[in-house]
């Protein structure tokens, strides 16, 4: 770049002329267009950082969860080796509970008591027990999630000094939250449920594994029709097709749907796959083929820019040697143009990963308490989790639908690492 | 056995095939008297695996289209007569769902004995299916297979029939992108028919009043319904600017910036930070929106006195302006880099500062390409939908004050289609009339900015 004029001296000794001020004014016109610049420039960044900051804070706590550590007696006459589902839990559980905090009695203390640990710890006990029936008969030391408003009161979200109508813990569960600490039976390991867990109504045992199972066979449906199609086309478009109309309609049509909003493709897959096809709503099926159609014109790009990238002397020598033009293309083209390909395949379905309006519309924001069987069954996704979790209304949810967040993040960061190791690793330079 | 097993048998029929076809050619090696074909061996083995691939695959798939339709009538018709007399469409689609519920074992009150037994019959029928596509179509697998295997012989000109087949198969995958159009067209079109047939298409380009909830069933109480978008458009368009407003010169700037000013080294770091905020997925955004804009908005407008509304279009747009300044920067980018070193030069010659070049000569130069990023960006945030459906206003409210809740086309478009869809009813159907709406702007827009872009990089290169 050309330098311009800029000499301090000159400024300094000149006469303050109408030249010089002229100059003078210019100089300050350029050094305010650089600072706005440099300001659009920290203004981008600083907005990147405050809600990466904000998702991060709001998320951390989600990744630890209270447990309260409960004697649970299993002699009662009521449990049977043989049929161990079969038993009054909640009483068992009631039970441990009294046994914990001796001295309450009242019948309205005793619910205030219950609604510190989560509401399902009954089943949660069956289930132990019905997964190691040799518990019975032992008394044994369970860690049980603690109900949201604990977990929040032990994350230090709530202001103990408010006057007790306006927060959502009572008196009495703070005064027995400290006596359950000082027994050392309060613990807020990581929580493991975050990623293992189906969803639930329940903050503290809500978890992500039914979005992650929906999302990875969403993403494989997408990938297995968006990939070898958008090869395909991609071979064909950049190889072998004539110019003519018919193909250049082809290509405004792929730079097109490149463009089209998400949400016209759900309704696509709403009308076409649901309502024409009969394929079932909330399925990973059907948000995988609306999924692929999205990703098609980004992998057909890709592909195209990688078939470019390889230099016609390879194919020029294949030709020459007598093989045929197909010949050409697929054994001697093609495997230098994969890492490319693979490359725009793995970035189409970053892209196809965090997309949720077509989820949306096609149903995959129903509530199901399980991870999904097949790929037709009803799921929802990663981004259709958060956005279930976002509007519900329990605090717990905040933190959680921020971690959730940050796991999508996550997956996405790592798919993004990938596509560039590969194109770094294997990408020929020529 | 899941029906989706069916693929991995079909590309292991291929395979077997394949070295079926390529071993017998193999064989036949020595047989090949002089002047007869050179294909390589392995175009024998590709023909067999097509021969039997191919047709294995079309029977699968039109198996797994065509069968819940052939079951559910088979079912349906072995119910009484007086059962299904005088139903509607979605009396006897609801009816299917229930039979098919109770098959899988979810049971919902009390079904009466008949479709208990239609269950059963219905669960039965499934099963027959499901054994017989496979026999179907490994027996026809095998069937062409065998054929294309007693047909190998070395004069067979095998080079021209598998690569004939090739190119249809890559032709037909080339159209898979023109079908999406014409479905995306199609399926917009048939619904929005269907709803003008309801409503009159003035009523809905130019009335004033958006409240589609009508009653589903005749004993709710619900407002007749009316369906005036121009609300509708008028807030996705107050949202757009106010993120345009946003995203151009905080795009703009930092293109420049970034093109003329920074050293290469701040360049090389910051422009893929800037592109991060593309990346990010939009539902994050619409959190943020939530979770941290609005409320700071909220009180700012305390503080100042105002009335600001918590889902101010405000906040909405603002957000949208941030997720779109990484499509505004980029392109802009591209287009000051495209602009010919010898016109800076000039320039510099002539006594003007960086900024006076940038200003008065790259800016024209780059314009074109600029406003083509400009318009593909307004694009975007018009189809964007995830800040919004978080962020926005649901019910329609004709204002530009950006401190009241407006609704946008694609919230609109979430909130009639999330829940129940009878696809009778106006209520859903106004959803893909504005979805055409939505297509039809959003494409115009493309194209012109498209163009744009096309006709200015024939005027340098």
């Amino acid at each position: 770049m050309t330098d311009t004029i800029k000499d301090p001296g000159f400024e300094a000794s000149a006469a303050l002329g109408d030249a010089q001020r002229r100059i003078r004014r210019r100089y300050a016109a350029e050094r305010r267009f650089k600072f706005f610049g440099l300001a659009a420039i920290l203004a981008a960044v600083g907005v990147l950082v405050v809600l990466l900051f904000t998702i991060v804070s709001s998320g951390y706590p989600a990744f630890f969860q209270t447990r309260i550590a409960l004697d649970v007696d299993l002699r009662d006459p009521t449990l049977e080796q043989a049929d161990p589902a079969k038993a009054n839990y909640r009483k068992i559980f009631d039970d441990a509970l009294a046994a914990s905090l001796p001295g309450i009695t009242d019948t309205k203390e005793l619910r205030e008591l219950r609604a510190m640990v989560t509401a399902a710890a009954p089943y949660l006990i069956r289930d132990r027990v019905v997964d190691d029936p040799s518990l019975i008969g032992r008394e044994v030391r369970m860690e049980l999630p603690a109900s949201d408003r604990i977990d929040q009161l032990q994350k230090g979200e709530i202001d103990r000094n408010v006057a007790p109508d306006r927060r959502i813990v009572t008196d009495n569960q703070i005064a027995w939250y400290d006596r359950l600490d000082a027994d050392g039976r309060i613990s807020a390991p990581f929580n493991s449920g975050l990623f293992f867990n189906a969803d639930s109504r329940f903050p503290e045992l809500a978890g992500l594994w039914g979005a992650i199972v929906g999302s990875f066979y969403a993403l494989m449906v997408c990938f297995f029709l968006s990939f070898p199609i958008g090869i395909a086309a991609a071979i064909y478009l950049e190889e072998f097709a004539p110019k003519n109309r018919w193909t250049d309609l082809i290509e405004v049509n792929i730079n097109n749907l490149a463009a089209v909003p998400s949400i016209v493709f759900g309704l696509l897959g709403l009308a076409v796959y649901i309502q024409t096809f009969g394929l079932p709503r909330s399925a990973p099926l059907v948000g995988g083929m609306t999924l692929a159609l999205m990703a098609l014109p980004t992998i057909i790009i890709a592909s195209r820019a990688a078939l470019k990238s390889v230099p016609p002397s390879v194919r020029e020598a294949a030709l020459g040697v007598g093989a045929s033009h197909q010949q050409a293309v697929l054994h001697h083209v093609l495997p230098l143009a994969m890492p490319g390909m693979l490359t725009g395949a793995i970035i189409g379905l970053a892209q196809a990963l965090g997309e949720t309006a077509p989820l949306l519309l096609i149903g995959m924001n129903a509530f199901i308490t399980s991870a999904p069987e097949g790929i037709t069954a009803p799921s929802t996704a990663l981004p259709t989790q958060i956005y279930i979790w976002a509007d519900s209304p329990e605090r717990g949810f905040v933190s959680r639908t921020s971690a959730a967040i940050i796991v999508l993040l996550g997956f996405l960061v790592c798919m993004n690492a990938v596509a560039i190791y590969l194109r770094k690793r294997l990408e020929v330079r020529w | 056995m899941p029906a989706i097993y069916i693929f991995p048998i079909v590309i292991l029929l291929a395979i077997l095939g394949y070295t079926a076809g390529k071993r017998r050619s193999l064989a036949q090696y020595g047989d090949r008297t002089a002047g007869e074909s050179y294909a390589p061996r392995g175009y024998f083995g590709m023909y067999v695996a097509l021969w039997c691939g191919i047709p294995a695959l079309i029977l699968s798939v039109a198996w797994l289209i065509f069968e819940p339709v052939i079951v559910n009538g088979l079912v349906l018709s072995g119910l009484p007569d007086a059962f299904t007399e005088g139903l509607s469409g979605d009396q006897i689609a609801l009816l299917e769902s229930e039979i098919e519920n109770l098959s899988s074992g979810v049971v919902f009150g009390q079904p009466t004995p008949e479709v208990m037994a239609a269950a059963e019959r219905y669960g039965e029928l499934r099963q027959i299916a499901r054994a017989a596509m496979f026999t179907a179509v490994i027996a026809i697998g095998l069937g062409a297979m065998s054929f294309a295997y007693s047909r190998v012989r070395p004069s067979l000109r095998v080079r021209e029939r598998v690569e004939g087949t090739i190119m249809v198969i890559l032709v037909l995958c080339s159209i898979v992108a023109i079908l999406t159009t014409i479905g995306i067209v199609l399926s917009l079109f048939i619904e929005s028919l269907l709803f003008f047939e309801q409503v009159s298409p003035l009523d809905f380009l130019f009335g004033l009043n958006w409240e589609p909830q009508t009653a589903i069933r005749a004993d709710q109480v619900a407002a007749a319904g009316s369906f005036g978008a121009v609300p509708v458009f008028a807030g996705t368009l107050l949202i757009s600017a106010i993120a345009m407003l946003v995203a151009v010169p905080i795009g703009l700037m930092s293109a420049i910036y970034l093109a003329e000013y920074a050293p290469s080294a701040v360049r090389s770091a910051a422009k893929p930070v800037v592109e991060m905020l593309a990346g990010i997925p939009t539902i994050v955004y619409g959190f943020f929106a939530v979770l941290t804009i609005a409320p700071l908005f909220r009180e700012m407008g305390v503080t100042l006195g105002l009335n600001v509304a918590a889902n101010s279009a405000l906040a909405a747009g603002v957000v949208m302006g941030v997720m779109i300044i990484p499509f505004v920067s980029s392109l802009s980018d591209d287009a000051i880099t495209a602009v010919p070193r010898s016109l800076r030069d000039g320039a510099a010659a002539l006594g003007s500062t960086r900024s006076e070049t940038i200003v008065q000569v790259i800016f024209p130069a780059a314009l074109p390409g600029i406003v083509g990023g400009i318009l593909l960006a307004t694009s975007r945030a018009i189809g964007e939908t995830m800040i919004v459906v978080m962020a926005a206003g649901l019910t329609a409210n004709l204002t530009a004050n950006p401190f009241e809740g407006v609704t946008t086309v694609t919230v609109q478009i979430v909130t009639l289609l999330i829940g129940d869809t009878a696809f009778d009813s106006p209520k859903t159907l106004s959803a893909f009339a504005l979805g055409l709406v939505l297509f039809l702007i959003t494409l115009c827009l493309n194209i012109v900015a498209l163009r744009i872009t096309q006709k200015y990089r024939e005027k340098y290169d």
